[in-house]
């Protein structure tokens, strides 16, 4: 199986055979890739990157689905592998705010359905008896943590894979190269020959920065130190005989980790400050002590965390016989966002990024890759992983370091669900940014743009409208009351909304309509001036995108995407062009600026600034036009994503300070407010049902179940129609609905409210999942104001999905009663849709 | 009693030395002491138990050379001191006279040491001299090579052992006395964390040192050619036998 005879060519070269590349190459060989290059720098079957020296444990209970499914699709592989010691896991709380963390985290488990409990300190001791209990407020309990063995699943893998297709494993084999032509990765140049093949896929661990370069690409992650030590021997531990026995310990709040490994305890800590490394700094094979991705320790950096760990293990590491026997500065990857690096590479047709991928997540990460390049899908959806979703500056060196410094500290923290980075801000600024400081703005970020989530200005409009505060500091913190005030004003009056953080393509040329109707379920093929709002799925049916689309003229479109989307969604359209040059494509996200007027006096404030007709008949709902406000030349679309009557007025960048003080100074007289985002993407949306990407839409649903199936499908064939018409067919397993929130009150007798997430249970506290096994979780929270409700958006199956069930949320601890409002996508709000189309 | 022990910071070994246009280069090496130098720390320590008194450890170079004298202030020696040369290199001559100036001034403000413990010698430059030198210099008796000390109780004389190709020398003199030891004498222990967090915060006496050139002078460092070594299959299972007697019989081991 091992070879130096490297063929000529293959399939696919997968470069690094850590967990991720051996896992990925056994996938590949299941899914009936033919001739697979399995290649590494180092030997086997330890070839010195993370795989080797990570600490191999798995707590599956994360915040994130996808990372959570990913997780659960391992442990299965691993168990399968015979490779998987279940030993359980416990995270203590030291503090109150931790226990909070604790409760909230008992809702991820059960929403993704893992079993786990929260403990007294009593019992976290009777499981693992070396710990002070005076130190333990209370611990959440996951049976089923685990510690795993990479080295060994990886050898069975490539064997497995062996048996499976024509594999070559070549280890001490050094990549120099990666040639590409026309855009598409050619050949792989190593030190023992050359491979050409379509697919090449990148699993580097740390290094995986630097080889993509080799191709033009870019893979943003830093390699980062996560510092740990082993202390023993250990006699309690060392008289157990295995590797280990007891439950693993995550210290929560000092961010540490202590588990038995033989005799020893090993810590690790995510405390220390951030140490990043350069790719092209770590030290080779040859020159390393231990291995390229073990360095030296710096004793000062881990010294703190010293004592927390005597302060919750004293009993047996508080001893002068018990040493500090090994420590290290492990590598890992860290990404600006946290989270996995995976897909095509947006540069380079061919070139697969398998990177930043915890042991915790690689065979799954292996299998869900192996699906998305056999099929170009995977069963669990991606979006969050998906290596396109950056846009240029968020590749850069600079920003890649600053969010990783800032986002190390946070692996082991409280994050809020709307927690704001801190560094690395005010990237992209709208021309009307300076006119929203001034009014108080607090900003929040996407996509690198600054955008106002509410404005301290409307602060007034809190006693107008008589809006209540969250009482508790968790609900409200990145909230304010505000939020609802400026969506009273605009339903009340009207309100202007920045939102030139809006992706925004033109695409044009002889062949535009094919294309277009290729990649949108709508129909593309309408009169000039039609807007089209449409699903894009992927090829199995899932979502992609929900975007708006122009038809500017016969033969171009304006394609209108979110700011957190737009990245991933150029992408995806880009890559799709017709490779005869008929179809152009441009990306206007830097050349327009956007701002959304709406509310029942929109018309008039309009009507106040062009000599345009903005009359109904002129101008009717779901159109686009060309108008000038002054001299500014804007593309007006008559749409709402609020429900209100009004336009989202395109503007030249430059020209943008123009039209927002045009607006405002219109806008006085008719009590019109600046409104924010938390209006825009929550409070207005919601109460008109409207979806989001990322939060109802994603892969794992298609547009039957989200209500966003149109009557009739278009003749024309598009991407994913095969699977959307089967979908329409058969019996629909879950709907989209929207559920008010009917009591409040905590058992203390306090407000509290749900921030998203959380699973959604029968009256008798079960968990509900559909018959594919989805479950129902809440996918958006948030105020109704006009609507007298808090909703909660979530996906029931269709026994669940009736409207005036009830059902309970259960958050923090706690359960709510809840009742299904909606089970389509008929607003609560302005049923009729009369206000927006009035 | 009373002991010094002196080390000196130097890289650890591990990986393959790589040079740069300075000399070594360091960029991915951590710092330690020799092995026989961590056989050194832990006998004085376990002599200091058994007898009373304390453990100076002495270390000359630069400031990171705290990192040393902090690992072996873990490892339960009772005090450090470092003197600050700067990042040059001194030579065994050097080094010594610097030694043998802060031993003076740290015998006359608290007594005399009655031993003094070196490294056979430096895992770097491995000139075997220093412990030797400072011996002279401050007129005490001193054996080398050393893998087994005994004090006797009434703390007037030492006894030790060291190997030799046809057997053991032992070796008794009176204190004070000078002792350059090797890996082998004990079993270093690894610090504990509550070694480990004493050290963290004990403060290390720093002195400046004038440094007057010795007489050796470093030109350059060169790597030696790498030698070239081939993994040979020779065959799987059973079948591999006959193949695998060849080679013993090629080297004589049959």
């Amino acid at each position: 199986m091992t070879s130096t005879t490297l063929p000529e060519r293959a399939d696919v070269v997968v470069i690094g055979a850590g967990i991720v590349g051996n896992s990925l190459t056994y996938h590949l060989a299941e899914r009936g890739w033919r001739s697979i290059v399995l290649l590494d720098k180092g030997p086997l079957p330890d070839p010195g990157g993370s795989t080797g020296h990570a600490s191999n444990f798995i707590f599956p209970v994360d915040h994130s689905k996808e990372i959570t499914a990913l997780t659960l699709d391992s442990m299965r592989q691993y168990e399968k592998l015979g490779v998987l010691t279940t030993c359980g896991g416990i995270e203590i709380a030291r503090t109150t705010e931790r226990e909070e963390e604790l409760r909230r985290r008992m809702s991820s488990a059960t929403a993704w359905g893992i079993d786990a409990e929260l403990i007294s300190a009593a019992r976290a001791v009777e499981l693992v008896p070396f710990m002070s209990r005076d130190v333990i407020r209370s611990a959440f309990w996951t049976p089923s943590v685990a510690v795993v063995d990479p080295l060994q699943a990886g050898v069975l893998m490539r064997e497995q894979a062996a048996a499976m297709t024509e594999l070559t494993v070549s280890a001490n084999t050094e990549v120099l190269d990666i040639q590409t032509a026309g855009g598409r990765v050619r050949k792989v140049i190593t030190d023992r020959g050359d491979i050409e093949a379509g697919a090449v896929v990148i699993a580097c661990g740390v290094w995986s920065p630097r080889i993509a370069r080799m191709a033009g690409a870019s893979i943003p992650l830093t390699p980062a130190v996560h510092q740990m030590i082993d202390v023993g021997p250990i006699p309690e531990l060392a008289e157990t005989g295995v590797e280990i026995a007891y439950p693993i310990v995550r210290d929560m709040d000092p961010f540490m980790y202590e588990r038995q490994s033989g005799a020893d305890l090993e810590i690790g800590s995510y405390a220390h400050r951030p140490i990043l490394h350069d790719p092209d700094d770590i030290p080779s094979l040859a020159a390393a002590q231990l291995s390229p991705t073990q360095l030296p320790f710096t004793h000062d950096d881990f010294d703190p965390q010293m004592e927390d760990a005597l302060e919750l293990f004293g009993p047996i590491l508080d001893r002068e016989d018990v040493g500090v026997r090994h420590a290290i500065n492990g590598l890992l990857s860290l990404t600006p966002d946290g989270g996995p690096l995976l897909g095509e590479t947006p540069e380079v047709r061919g070139l697969w990024s398998a990177a930043a991928v915890w042991i915790k997540e690689g065979p799954g990460v292996g299998r869900a890759l192996a699906d998305w390049m056999t099929d170009g899908a995977t069963e669990i959806d991606l979006h969050g992983a998906d290596i396109t979703r950056f846009y240029p500056h968020q590749r850069s060196r600079a920003h890649v370091r600053a969010r990783t410094s800032e986002g190390f500290n946070k692996t082991y923290g409280i994050v809020h669900p709307r927690e704001q980075w801190a560094s690395s801000r005010q990237q992209r600024l709208s021309p009307f940014y300076s006119r929203e400081q001034e009014l108080g703005a607090e900003f929040f970020e996407v996509g690198g743009w600054e955008r106002p989530q509410w404005y301290n200005s409307n602060a007034d409009l809190v006693d107008e409208f008589g809006v209540a505060d969250r009482p508790h500091e968790w609900d409200r913190r990145w909230w304010s009351p505000i939020v609802n005030a400026e969506h009273l004003a605009m339903r009340a009056r009207g309100a202007m909304i920045d939102l030139t953080a809006f992706a925004q393509f033109e695409v044009f040329g002889p062949s535009v309509v094919d294309y277009l109707q290729r990649m949108i379920v709508g129909q593309a093929d309408r009169p000039v001036g039609r807007l089209i709002y449409t699903p894009v799925l992927g090829p199995g049916g899932g979502f992609r995108s929900d975007l708006t689309v122009v038809r500017l003229d016969e033969h171009r479109y304006r394609i209108i995407t979110g700011g957190a989307d737009g990245a991933r969604d150029r992408a995806w359209f880009t890559r799709h062009l017709p490779g005869d040059g008929s179809v152009g494509f441009v990306d206007l996200t830097s050349a327009v600026c956007t701002l959304g007027l709406w509310g029942p006096r929109a018309r008039d404030v309009l009507a106040e600034v062009t000599e345009d007709d903005v009359g109904d008949a002129a101008f009717p709902f779901a159109t686009a036009r060309h108008l000038h406000i002054g001299t500014v030349p804007v593309l007006a679309l008559r749409v709402s994503y609020v429900g209100e009557l009004g336009w989202e007025l395109h503007a030249p960048f430059e020209q943008g300070g123009a039209v927002w003080d045009a607006v405002a100074e219109a806008g006085r007289a008719h009590g019109i407010v600046p409104a924010g985002i938390g209006v825009y993407g929550t409070t207005g949306r919601i109460e008109k049902g409207y979806r989001l990407m990322g939060a109802e839409l994603d892969g794992e649903y298609n547009p039957v179940e989200a209500g966003l199936a149109a009557r009739r499908v278009k003749e024309a064939d598009f991407i994913g129609k095969d699977a959307y018409v089967r979908a329409r067919e058969r019996p629909q397993a879950a709907a989209m609905c929207t559920l008010t929130v009917d009591d409040h009150h905590d058992s203390t007798g306090r407000l509290r409210y749900p921030q998203g997430g959380e699973p959604i249970l029968t009256l008798d506290r079960t968990r509900i999942t559909d018959r594919l096994g989805r479950p129902s979780y809440v996918t958006t929270a948030g105020a109704g104001p006009s609507v007298g409700a808090y909703l909660l958006m979530a996906y029931l199956p269709v026994e669940h999905a009736v409207e005036g069930t009830s059902l309970l949320v259960q958050y923090m601890g706690e359960y709510y009663p809840v009742t299904v409002a909606r089970t389509d996508r008929t607003p609560l709000f302005d049923p009729d849709d009369s206000r927006m189309k009035g | 009693m009373r002991i010094l022990v002196c080390v000196k910071r130097v890289p650890a070994s591990g990986g393959a030395p790589q040079l740069n246009a300075d000399g070594l280069d360091v960029r991915h090496l951590a710092f330690t002491v020799s092995p026989h130098e961590e056989c050194a720390i832990e006998e004085a320590v376990r002599l200091v138990a058994e007898h009373g008194g304390s453990v100076t450890v002495l270390t000359v170079g630069p400031v990171e050379a705290d990192e040393q004298l902090r690992y072996a202030i873990s490892m339960g020696a009772d005090d450090g001191v470092l003197v600050d040369t700067g990042t040059g290199e001194l030579d065994p001559q050097a080094t010594a006279a610097v030694i043998v100036d802060a031993v003076g001034d740290l015998e006359t403000a608290a007594g005399p040491f009655d031993l003094m413990f070196f490294g056979n010698e430096s895992p770097d430059a491995g000139h075997y001299q220093v412990g030797v030198r400072v011996a002279v210099a401050t007129g005490r008796p001193m054996v080398g090579g050393v893998k087994g000390i005994e004090v006797d109780p009434g703390l007037s004389r030492v006894r030790l052992r060291r190997d030799v190709p046809a057997g053991v020398e032992v070796y008794e003199t009176p204190l004070p006395a000078a002792v350059a030891v090797k890996e082998g004498l004990n079993l270093p222990r690894y610090p504990s964390m509550r070694g480990r967090l004493r050290a963290r915060k004990a403060s290390a006496t720093v002195v400046r040192a004038a440094v007057s050139a010795g007489g050796l002078r470093k030109v350059r460092l060169r790597l030696p050619e790498e030698k070239q070594s081939e993994t040979v299959l020779l065959g799987h299972g059973a079948a591999a036998a006959p193949a695998v007697v060849d080679v013993l019989q090629e080297l004589e081991v049959l």
